[in-house]
C-alpha cells in the first residue's frame, strides 16, 4: 500500500478544477457551433443555444468538404509510405548495423528538430523544377521526407525489444535479409505500423506550413481552409466552430478509439536511442 | 570420378563444408550490400532535403535576393544586419524569449503536478488522462481558432473575469512589462503574449503529463517503501527521492518543448497574426510573410538561419550526449 500524498477531496477538486479548464473550449466550441449566426453574439458565449442549429455544420462543411478530400488523398499514401520507408531504416539500423551506421542514424535524427523554414525556400524551388509545386503529390514527398526521422527513430526503438538470436538462427536456416524483414520482422511489428501510422496520419493531417506555402487554393489541405474560414469580411463565429470541429474530427475520432497507440508513439518519438 | 556410384571421402566432406562456409559467408556479405542498399536512399533524401538545402538557405541569406526576380549576388552579412537592426526583428527575438520561457515553466510545472496527482491511485484516472491528452492530437490552427473566440477581450472568458472586476486585454494589449528601452523595442514580457502562451499551454501540456507519468510508473515502490521507513514524510519522499529520479524526464520535455516553441508558427499565425506593435509575432510568422507574401527572399532566409541556429544550439549537443549514451 502507498501512503498518499494528498487528501482524497483535495485531490480531486484539483483535478476537476484542472479539467474544466481542459474542457473549456470544448463546451464553447459546441456551444457556438450549435447556434445560428443570430444568436452568436459576445454576450450570449457562454450561454446554450436556445434552439439546436445545425446550419453552421451545412455551411462549414460545403466550404471545408474538397480540402478535406484533398487531405485524404494526402494523408493516406504519406503515411503508409514513410511508415515503410521508417520500417526498413530501422531494421537496417537496429540488425544490420555497419561501421558509422549509429552516426547516419543520428544524422537523419537532426532532421526532425529542424525548423522546416530553413529548407522552405529551395524546396519550393526544388518543386517548381520537378513540376510538383501546388500539387497533392508534391506534398505527399515533401511528408514523406521528412518523415523519415520521426518514423525511422520509432521503428529503430521498436525493432530493438526483437531478440538478436531470432535473426542468428533465421539466418542459420538460409534466410537471406529481405526474407527475415518479410517473414520476422513484419509480423512482429504490427504494433509499430499501427503506432507509427496513428503518428504520421495526426502530424500529415494537422500540419500547416508546408501546406500553406506548397499549395494554393483548390489544392490546399484542410488545415489552410480552416485558415482560411477566419480571413472572411464578417467572422462567422458558428461557421468557423464548426470547422474547426470537423477538421479535428479525424484526428480526434483516431485518438478517442486508439489513444493508447497514440501516445505510445509519444513517448516512443520523445525517448531518444 | 568415373564409376555411377560414389561415396564421398573425409576431404569432399570437408571441401563441402568449406563450400558452405564460403556460400553462407558470401550471403551474409551481400546481405550487407543489400542492408547499405535499403538505407541508401534515405540517406541521399535527408542529405539532400535536409542538409542541402539548409546550405542553400544559408547561401540565400547572404544574397541580394530581396524581390520577385532571383539575384544570388553575393550581399554579405548585410541581411543579418538588417534584422538586428530591425524593429520587428526585434520584437520577435524578445517575444521568442518570454513565449519560451513561460510556455516551458508553465508546462513542466503544471505537467508533473498532474501527473503526481493521477499517480495517486485514484478513480476515473484514465477518463482524467484522456482530457488532459486529447489536445494533443489537435491541430495548433484548431487550437488557434478556438483560443481567438475565447480571448476576445469583448467576451469570451472576460465574461466571467468581469465579475471580480478584470478585464485583460489579451492579445489585443501593446502594453509590455516592464517596457525598459532596448535597441529600437520596449523590453519585457509582452501582455499580449501571454494569451498565445495559455493557449499552447492548453494543447501541450498532455506531453508532460505523459513523460512524467512513465517516468513515475518507472520508479518501483520498494524504493518509495524504503524511504518511508527510513522516515521521510510524504513530502520529502517526493523532492527527495523521486523529482531528482525525473531529472532526464525534465531535461526531455525541456528540450522538445524548447524546439516546438522557437519554431512556433501555425498557432500564432492562426489565432493573432503579428499583432499591434507586433506583440506577439514570432521568427516563423516573420520569415513567413516577409518571403511568401513579401518576396523579401534573402531576409526571410536570413530569418531561417537564426531560427535553425537556436534550435540548434541544444539540440546538437543533446543528440551528441544521447548517441555517447547509448554507445555506453
Amino acid at each position: 500500500m502507498t501512503a498518499r500524498a494528498f487528501t482524497r477531496p483535495l485531490l480531486y477538486l484539483i483535478l476537476t478544477g484542472l479539467s474544466l479548464f481542459f474542457l473549456m473550449p470544448v463546451y464553447v466550441l459546441l456551444v457556438t457551433s450549435l447556434k445560428p449566426l443570430d444568436q452568436v453574439t459576445l454576450a450570449q458565449m457562454w450561454d446554450l443555444p436556445k434552439t439546436i442549429d445545425f446550419s453552421s455544420y451545412g455551411e462549414a462543411f460545403t466550404k471545408l468538404a474538397p480540402h478535406f478530400v484533398n487531405t485524404l488523398y494526402l494523408v493516406v499514401p504519406a503515411t503508409l509510405l514513410s511508415a515503410l520507408l521508417g520500417s526498413l531504416n530501422g531494421y537496417v539500423l537496429s540488425k544490420w548495423r555497419f561501421k558509422g551506421s549509429d552516426w547516419v542514424f543520428t544524422g537523419l535524427l537532426f532532421g526532425m528538430f529542424i525548423p522546416y523554414q530553413s529548407i522552405l525556400i529551395p524546396l519550393i524551388q526544388f518543386l517548381r523544377d520537378i513540376n510538383l509545386y501546388n500539387s497533392i503529390p508534391g506534398l505527399i514527398l515533401v511528408h514523406v521526407v521528412y518523415g523519415i526521422p520521426i518514423t525511422t527513430l520509432m521503428f529503430r526503438n521498436f525493432y530493438a525489444s526483437i531478440p538478436k538470436e531470432m535473426i542468428e538462427s533465421a539466418q542459420i536456416d538460409g534466410a537471406g535479409i529481405f526474407k527475415i524483414y518479410q517473414h520476422i520482422m513484419i509480423p512482429l511489428s504490427i504494433t509499430g505500423f499501427v503506432v507509427v501510422g496513428i503518428w504520421q496520419f495526426t502530424n500529415i493531417w494537422n500540419e500547416f506550413l508546408f501546406a500553406v506555402t506548397i499549395t494554393t487554393s483548390e489544392q490546399q489541405p484542410i488545415m489552410v481552409a480552416l485558415q482560411n474560414l477566419s480571413g472572411s469580411q464578417i467572422v462567422e463565429w458558428n461557421v468557423q466552430m464548426a470547422g474547426a470541429l470537423l477538421a479535428a474530427l479525424p484526428t480526434l475520432l483516431v485518438y478517442m478509439f486508439l489513444g493508447k497507440f497514440f501516445v505510445r508513439g509519444l513517448l516512443a518519438g520523445s525517448v531518444k536511442g | 570420378m568415373n564409376n555411377g556410384i560414389t561415396t564421398p571421402s573425409a576431404q569432399q566432406l570437408n571441401d563441402g563444408k568449406a563450400v558452405a562456409a564460403t556460400n553462407k559467408k558470401r550471403g551474409i556479405t551481400t546481405d550487407r550490400l543489400l542492408s547499405v542498399l535499403f538505407i541508401l536512399p534515405s540517406i541521399i533524401l535527408i542529405a539532400i532535403f535536409v542538409y542541402g538545402f539548409i546550405g542553400w538557405t544559408g547561401y540565400v541569406s547572404l544574397s541580394n535576393w530581396n524581390s520577385l526576380v532571383p539575384d544570388l549576388s553575393f550581399a554579405g552579412l548585410k541581411n543579418y544586419v538588417f534584422l538586428f537592426q530591425d524593429f520587428r526583428f526585434q520584437a520577435d527575438l524578445r517575444n521568442t524569449l518570454f513565449f519560451t520561457l513561460l510556455f516551458i515553466a508553465i508546462v513542466l510545472i503544471l505537467g508533473l503536478l498532474i501527473a503526481v496527482l493521477l499517480d495517486q491511485h485514484i478513480r476515473a484516472e484514465s477518463l482524467f488522462r484522456n482530457i488532459f491528452f486529447f489536445p494533443m492530437a489537435l491541430s495548433f490552427v484548431v487550437t488557434g481558432v478556438v483560443w481567438q473566440w475565447l480571448f476576445n477581450p469583448s467576451t469570451g472568458v472576460n465574461l466571467f473575469l468581469k465579475k471580480f472586476g478584470l478585464e485583460p486585454m489579451w492579445y489585443t494589449s501593446v502594453t509590455v512589462i516592464p517596457g525598459v528601452e532596448w535597441g529600437k523595442i520596449q523590453f519585457g514580457i509582452p501582455v499580449a503574449i501571454l494569451a498565445v502562451v495559455i493557449a499552447a499551454v492548453w494543447q501541450m501540456t498532455g506531453f508532460s503529463v505523459a513523460m512524467y507519468l512513465a517516468g513515475l510508473r518507472g520508479i518501483s515502490d520498494e524504493l518509495r517503501e524504503a524511504a518511508r521507513i527510513d522516515g521521510a514524510s510524504e513530502f520529502q519522499v517526493y523532492t527527495k527521492i523521486i523529482f531528482p529520479l525525473l531529472m532526464p524526464v525534465t531535461v526531455s520535455v525541456i528540450i522538445i518543448m524548447a524546439h516546438i516553441s522557437l519554431k512556433i508558427f501555425d498557432l500564432i499565425y492562426a489565432m493573432t497574426g503579428p499583432g499591434a506593435n507586433f506583440v506577439t509575432d514570432v521568427p516563423g510568422v516573420y520569415m513567413f510573410e516577409t518571403t511568401f507574401r513579401g518576396n523579401y527572399y534573402a531576409n526571410g532566409a536570413a530569418i531561417a538561419i537564426i531560427m535553425l541556429l537556436s534550435v540548434a544550439i541544444f539540440i546538437v549537443p543533446y543528440l551528441i550526449s544521447s548517441r555517447k549514451r547509448e554507445a555506453s
